[in-house]
C-alpha cells in the first residue's frame, strides 16, 4: 500500500515534467523502461530490430497521448499497454501474428505427473536447493543467465505475465489489462510460468529433469 | 486433506496470498507435516524472487539521444512550450 502511494505521487510528479516537455524527466523514464520496453516487445516480434521499431512507435505515442493519459493506471502499466499495442499491430502487420491464446498444454500440470503416486504423494520429490545463489555459476554461467535464457523459452502468454507481474512488478489487475486477458486467464497463465521456472532451476540445480522438460520445443 | 500433488497447483495462488481462507489454512497443515511439499513451495519463492532481481539494463547513449531528439520533435507541435 505504502509503495502503491509512493509510486502515485512518484508518477504525478514525473507526468507533470512530461506534460511540460521536461527533458530530464525523458531522459528518466527512457533510462527506467526502455530496455524492459525492448524485452517486452520482442515477446510478440522475434526479430530485435522490430521490437526497437515498435517500441520507438511506443516512445511516439507517448509523447502524443501523455496530455491525455487521465492517471487511472500507473504510468507504467499504461506505457506497456501501449508497447503491447504497437508490438501486437507490427506482428498483424508483418504476417506473424502470434496467438495470445498460447497457454501451453491444457492441462499442463506444474509438476509432471510421473513424479507423484497413484495418490498424489511425492514418488521423486523436489531436490535441494543447498547454497542458492544468482551469482553462482552453474554449467558456465550466473544462474541468473540461466533464468533469463529459460525465460526467453516459455509460451508467450506465460512469458508477458512473468515478465509484467514478477519482473516489472505490475499487480493483476494492470497486467490484465496490458494484456487484455481476464484474471483467471493471468492467474493460470503465471501458475505455469513460475512453475516451469521453477522445474528448469531444479533440472540446472539437481539434474532432475522433469520428462516435460526434456527436448522441449520453442513454442513462441 | 490436500495431497501433495494438489499442494503444487495450489502453490503459486499461496504464494500471492490468493487462496479462499478454508484452502489457506488446509495448506498451511499440509506444508507443516510434509517437508517436500515445504521444499517446494519455498524453491517457487525463491524462483519468483530470483525473477524480481534480474537485471533491466539501460538503453545505449546513442539511442536515449535519438529518443530525446523525437520528444523535441514532437514537443515543439504537441506540447505547451
Amino acid at each position: 500500500m505504502k509503495d502503491q502511494v509512493k509510486q502515485s505521487s512518484d508518477d504525478g510528479r514525473m507526468l507533470e515534467m512530461l506534460r511540460n516537455g521536461d527533458e530530464t524527466a525523458f531522459r528518466t523514464l527512457v533510462r527506467r523502461h526502455h530496455a524492459a520496453m525492448i524485452s517486452f516487445a520482442r515477446s510478440f516480434l522475434r526479430e530485435r530490430a522490430s521490437a526497437e521499431e515498435a517500441v520507438q512507435d511506443s516512445w511516439v505515442a507517448v509523447i502524443s497521448g501523455i496530455r491525455s493519459f487521465e492517471g487511472r493506471s500507473s504510468l507504467k502499466s499504461w506505457i506497456f499497454a501501449i508497447v503491447a499495442n504497437k508490438a501486437r499491430t507490427k506482428a498483424k502487420r508483418d504476417g506473424r501474428m502470434v496467438p495470445f491464446s498460447d497457454f501451453g498444454e491444457a492441462d499442463e500440470p506444474a509438476v509432471d505427473a510421473d513424479r507423484f503416486t497413484a495418490e498424489g504423494s511425492w514418488e521423486s520429490p523436489p531436490g535441494s536447493w543447498s547454497d542458492l545463489n544468482p551469482e553462482r555459476i552453474v554449467a558456465g554461467r550466473q544462474l541468473l543467465a540461466h533464468v533469463m535464457a529459460i525465460l526467453e523459452t516459455l509460451p508467450l502468454g506465460q512469458k508477458t505475465v512473468v515478465l509484467l507481474r514478477d519482473i516489472e512488478g505490475l499487480s493483476a489487475p494492470e497486467a490484465c489489462d496490458v494484456l487484455n486477458i481476464s484474471e483467471a486467464n493471468q492467474r493460470i497463465l503465471l501458475h505455469r510460468g513460475r512453475s516451469r521456472l521453477r522445474q528448469a532451476v531444479e533440472t540446472l540445480l539437481t539434474g532432475q529433469e522433469s520428462p516435460n522438460m526434456q527436448n522441449e520445443p520453442d513454442r513462441q | 486433506m490436500l495431497t501433495c500433488r494438489e499442494i503444487t497447483e495450489l502453490a503459486n495462488g499461496y504464494l500471492d496470498r490468493e487462496l479462499p481462507l478454508l484452502t489457506r489454512a488446509q495448506f498451511r497443515l499440509h506444508i507443516i507435516m510434509c517437508s517436500h511439499c515445504r521444499r517446494y513451495v519455498d524453491q517457487l519463492a525463491k524462483t519468483v524472487n530470483m525473477l524480481k532481481t534480474l537485471p533491466h539494463g539501460t538503453p545505449p547513449p546513442d539511442v536515449e539521444e535519438k529518443l530525446v531528439r523525437l520528444l523535441e520533435r514532437k514537443g515543439a507541435t504537441e506540447l505547451p512550450e
